[in-house]
């Protein structure tokens, strides 16, 4: 059944608030809404693979502004494939819903390409306490033949791994594993 | 080509070629889930398939743009027959043995590399931000398959055997992606699409190196070639391919609920 403010659901499974209502944020809604306050509403919306980081930590909310009356927000998708990209999509369309935006629009921007350099701090911080290695060095300084930088075991931090699988779980992940306590861990890679 | 293409129409064909070979190997790629030879490689293999389908749509939705007759991207994927679609020979070749796969896997990616490294500086926005997103992806794949293919080749005797053998079985299928036709000259000469005489150089190079480093002997470069995808000649293979891959589409036409 449609909500209000939610855009109609893409699939059965599809039936869960986008945002818990007790994490919007607070906000006097008799003034006219600012950037600012939908940057901190959107960093509440979270990638569904990989539910410890939000679409504003993973870089993938380029620019949220007002144009011609609608406030639009500029979203690079991560990969080609992605398959949560249309989902991230509707959770961003949902939560400026969910917040009382009427004209809200979500554009889908693929020039310049996202790259893992676009992660913040914060992201990183966050992955790395999920359990999944940030990724190591700069995309642009990636070359053809080799990439193998040292990568450090989230659990114990150890930088005795190795790799298992050039990809993981999703298609932004790597395969690695402790050889000091032994866990796999998942690598998001540096592209 | 018999009569002369506007630039539109040039474009718009090798569009469909990029997407066409893409969505095909992507689905090829997928008749491995649930059977491939180990767990990562299962992972690696539909992650790779994932990208692919993902820069067809990409490909696919620009040229439903183009084309502006009413097919959206899913009609340009799941409603044309097989001598409309103009993915490479290779691609729509057999998995065959992981050698096969692999190497297979290794000439695409080689030209795909050289392909997108070159549309990532063409003058329309939207080509060079589509190939922009794809070359990271694609220099990912290149990377993996070179590896399979001097893992293989520099392995045992038999995977050693088994890996010329594929590379030998495969390379008659390479030959039309190297050699431009009159559209991908056209596009060349309006700065979209890769040099045709710098491809098959930087082509034949990478491949020789990987072959080389991998022990394999490289087959004769002016070995017979297959041609006609580009005209929408296939192999047998593509009829089947599209049978399964379109069942869905055409027994249940515009469905918006599955």
């Amino acid at each position: 059944m449609q909500r209000p403010g939610r855009p109609e659901p893409r699939s059965l499974l599809d039936d869960q608030p986008v945002i818990a209502s007790d994490r919007l944020p607070a906000r006097d809604r008799s003034k006219p809404v600012t950037a600012e306050e939908l940057w901190t509403l959107l960093d509440e919306v979270k990638d569904p693979e990989v539910p410890a980081v939000s679409v504003v930590e993973l870089g993938m909310v380029r620019r949220i502004a007002e144009e011609n009356g609608e406030w639009v927000v500029d979203v690079t998708p991560t990969y080609s494939g992605c398959p949560a990209t249309e989902m991230i999509e509707d959770a961003i369309a949902e939560a400026l819903g969910l917040a009382g935006i009427r004209n809200g629009r979500v554009r889908r921007v693929l020039t310049p390409a996202w790259t893992t350099d676009w992660i913040t701090d914060a992201g990183r911080e966050k992955l790395q306490a999920f359990g999944i290695a940030p990724p190591v060095g700069s995309a642009s300084k990636l070359t053809l033949k080799g990439l193998d930088e040292t990568i450090r075991c989230p659990h114990c931090d150890s930088d005795h791994t190795e790799r298992l699988s050039e990809f993981g779980s999703t298609a932004c992940k790597a395969l690695y594993r402790c050889l000091d306590c032994r866990e796999p861990f998942d690598y998001f890679k540096c592209i | 080509m018999s009569k002369a293409m506007t630039q539109k129409e040039a474009l718009q064909e090798y569009l469909l070629r990029l997407a066409d070979s893409d969505m095909i190997l992507g689905q090829r790629l997928c008749e491995l889930c649930g059977k491939a030879p180990a767990l990562e490689e299962e992972m690696a293999l539909m992650n790779v398939a994932l990208d692919l389908v993902g820069q067809a749509r990409n490909w696919y939705e620009y040229a439903a743009e183009l084309l502006d007759d009413g097919r959206s991207a899913d009609d340009l994927a799941f409603r044309r027959d097989a001598q409309h679609y103009r993915n490479a020979l290779l691609v729509e070749q057999p998995n065959g043995d992981y050698a096969v796969t692999m190497g297979r896997q290794f000439f695409f990616d080689a030209w795909h590399y050289f392909t997108i490294a070159a549309l990532v500086n063409a003058p329309d926005e939207r080509i060079a931000g589509i190939a922009a997103k794809a070359a990271k992806e694609v220099q990912y794949h290149l990377r993996r398959s070179s590896e399979w293919v001097k893992r293989f080749g520099d392995g045992t005797e038999e995977s050693h055997q088994r890996m010329q053998t594929a590379v030998d079985d495969l390379w008659r299928f390479t030959g039309e992606m190297i050699e431009a036709d009159a559209v991908e000259q056209q596009l060349f000469q309006a700065g979209i699409g890769p040099d045709p005489e710098q491809l098959a150089a930087d082509w034949q190079g990478l491949v020789n190196e990987v072959l080389t480093e991998a022990t394999l002997t490289p087959p004769p470069e002016d070995a017979w070639m297959y041609k006609g995808a580009k005209v929408g000649h296939h192999t047998e293979h593509l009829g089947f391919i599209l049978a399964e891959m379109q069942f869905l589409q055409r027994a249940y036409p515009d469905a918006t609920t599955w």
